[in-house]
């Protein structure tokens, strides 16, 4: 995919204890465009962010009811006759210590316009997408999100479990509901079993960072067309979850390929027609 | 040390294990207002058996983080602590409410699980060199969750309480069950499948049977999934079968038989896990189960728009696994 930066997702994590004051102030504090100030040149090359309002629709809960599992909906809407494209959209929380939760490239003629998934949010912090379109203009929007301190935290709440399945798949879609317009597009989702450990987490005998371990790279075919990939942090919540609208291109199969960050591979495939629900 | 037979830990085993470490602390500039806290009001509902209650609230800078109900077990030769609240003034102010009781020993610090409100009062009692006791899981789960939690709980109970917080990890584990003895009088502990966490531990004095459920018992609060519905629903039925004549429950206070308590917390499950199974089947999304799921139930308890949400969340994440 890409023209974006990368290399947020490591040396965010490098950079903890740079993060740390920063969070803290962060809980205290009202929003502030601080931090994204100084992050979005790197993200994004430099490169204007267009006033996003009117074409991407970002759904964030204003307070997370649980820090481990917030979800997030964005959606970009283009006016009639706009014959571009959306390419790419990317999902960043400002506060979070590796800022950049992911950044979804899109398929040409994939129909996907609409992309939910599940982030963890460490403190009080803007989350924003920025979608990419064809011609190469960045459109961004933002939303504030009060994670909820609560008892949750943004690590795995059934660590036995989570070894357990790793690399467990599922997948459905889900027809347009009865009341859509007609040509309404019907949606996927694909879950992926995987605990997306942060490795923010201090190894008690070795004082050490344990090394994290979360999918890296994840791949949406529909039959040998992209429908999306992801390139993801930490961010993504354990046991990750994309939920994405498509247009039916006739194929016979969804294929599946995902890879974490030991190198691990997964992959599934599931026909078409038994798929919808 | 982990153990998963019914092993008898003596009162010996612990007066040495935490000399160092507590030294360490003090060299390292351990120190809290300890100017005679006044003693946290406790109940002795049966012999050598207390309890303090904890308000049905969230943890705040007002309450000091005593939210939880906390307790202590004093047998002829030793006590044990069951968990400490959420500061080390609350930790404190348990210490003196056992000192205005006994003056033995504080051989251990059993810690129920591994949530704010219930551990971080633990450095309290560092000057009293215990043995800290956890379920096996204990350890990892506050490693995973401990630097998290002190960042998160500073903006509610404020920098002054999150300052003297320290995460202690547990030196005694346990897996299955075990025994500890107190002189005269024996505590078995049992360590929880995945229930409300996956390090849920239960005390069970058999002397009064008095049980220490944690918070697998809410009692008025609304209980709380972060660890397994299903599992939680499993735990309930067996602990249900302990031959308990009491329990406290890590919230709230129970008046009548602890058993309507359970069944009170099942209803409140298989109602959300139902309503969550039929978003599921309509193919709803995760935000619409935290905004429609379990509100059935809502009249029934205290917090229920605080943690029915974060509920709905966690059995949806769950059960869409089915």
């Amino acid at each position: 995919m890409t023209k974006l930066s990368r290399r947020h997702f490591s040396t965010a994590i490098l950079a903890l204890g740079v993060a740390a004051p920063s969070l803290a102030r962060a809980q205290a504090a009202a929003p502030s465009e601080e931090t994204w100030e100084a992050i979005k040149g790197d993200i994004f090359k430099d490169r204007p962010i267009l006033d996003g309002a009117g074409v991407v629709a970002l759904d964030a809960p204003r307070r997370a009811e649980d820090a481990a599992i917030v979800p997030i909906g964005m959606k970009v809407t283009l006016p009639d006759g706009d014959a571009r494209q959306l390419k790419s959209l990317t999902l960043v929380i400002d506060e979070n210590p590796a800022p950049v939760a992911g950044v979804f490239a899109i398929g040409a003629d994939s129909g996907v316009t609409a992309i939910s998934t599940r982030v963890r949010v460490n403190t009080y912090s803007y989350v924003r997408a920025v979608a990419e379109l064809s011609d190469g203009k960045l459109y961004g929007v933002k939303a504030f999100v009060k994670a909820s301190g609560g008892c949750s935290a943004p690590v795995s709440a059934n660590a036995d479990a989570a070894k357990a399945t790793l690399g467990q798949m599922k997948f459905k879609t889900f027809a347009p509901a009865a009341d859509a317009q007609a040509g309404a597009a019907p949606e996927a989702q694909i879950m992926v079993r995987h605990p997306q450990n942060s490795g923010l987490q201090l190894d008690q005998l070795t004082r050490l960072y344990i090394p994290p371990f979360f999918i890296e790279t994840l791949k949406v075919m529909q039959g040998d067309a992209l429908a999306l990939s992801l390139d993801g942090g930490i961010a993504i919540s354990e046991d990750p979850n994309i939920r994405f609208n498509y247009k039916p291109n006739g194929a016979k199969v969804f294929r599946v390929e995902a890879i974490d960050t030991a190198k691990n591979a997964f992959a599934n495939e599931w026909p078409t027609e038994k798929a919808v629900l | 040390m982990a153990f998963d037979s019914r092993r008898r830990i003596g009162l010996w085993a612990g007066a040495t294990r935490l000399a160092s470490v507590g030294a360490a602390l003090l060299a390292s500039g351990f120190a809290f207002a300890v100017d005679a806290p006044a003693p946290l009001p406790v109940v002795e509902v049966a012999r050598g058996v207390f309890v303090h209650y904890g308000d049905v609230a969230l943890m705040s800078e007002a309450n000091a983080g005593d939210i939880a109900n906390v307790g202590f077990v004093v047998g002829d030769e030793a006590v044990a602590v069951i968990d400490t609240g959420g500061s080390v003034l609350v930790g404190a102010r348990l210490l003196a409410a056992i000192r205005a009781v006994t003056p033995k020993p504080i051989r251990f610090v059993v810690n129920t699980h591994v949530h704010p409100d219930h551990i971080f009062g633990d450095a309290a009692f560092l000057g009293e060199s215990p043995i800290f006791v956890g379920h096996k899981n204990l350890p990892r789960a506050m490693e995973a969750r401990g630097q998290f939690y002190l960042k998160a709980f500073r903006g509610l109970i404020g920098d002054a309480l999150i300052a003297q917080v320290k995460i202690v990890p547990p030196t005694l584990l346990v897996e299955g069950e075990a025994d500890i003895d107190l002189g005269g009088r024996v505590l078995t502990l049992r360590a929880w499948p995945a229930g409300h966490t996956d390090n849920d531990l239960t005390v069970f004095d058999k002397a009064s049977a008095t049980l220490f459920a944690g918070d697998l018992l809410f009692e008025g609060h609304l209980p709380i999934i972060d660890g397994n519905l299903r599992g939680f629903l499993a735990d309930l039925d067996a602990l249900r079968e302990l031959p308990a004549a009491r329990a406290i429950p890590g919230h709230g206070q129970i008046a009548g038989d602890w058993h309507k308590t359970v069944e009170a917390e099942k209803a409140y499950f298989e109602s959300l896990a139902a309503d969550v199974r039929g978003l599921l089947a309509k193919g709803a999304p995760i935000a619409e189960a935290a905004r429609a799921a379990g509100q059935r139930e809502k009249s029934r308890w205290q917090l229920f728009d605080d943690y029915n949400p974060r509920n709905a969340i966690a059995a949806y994440s769950e059960l869409e696994w089915e």
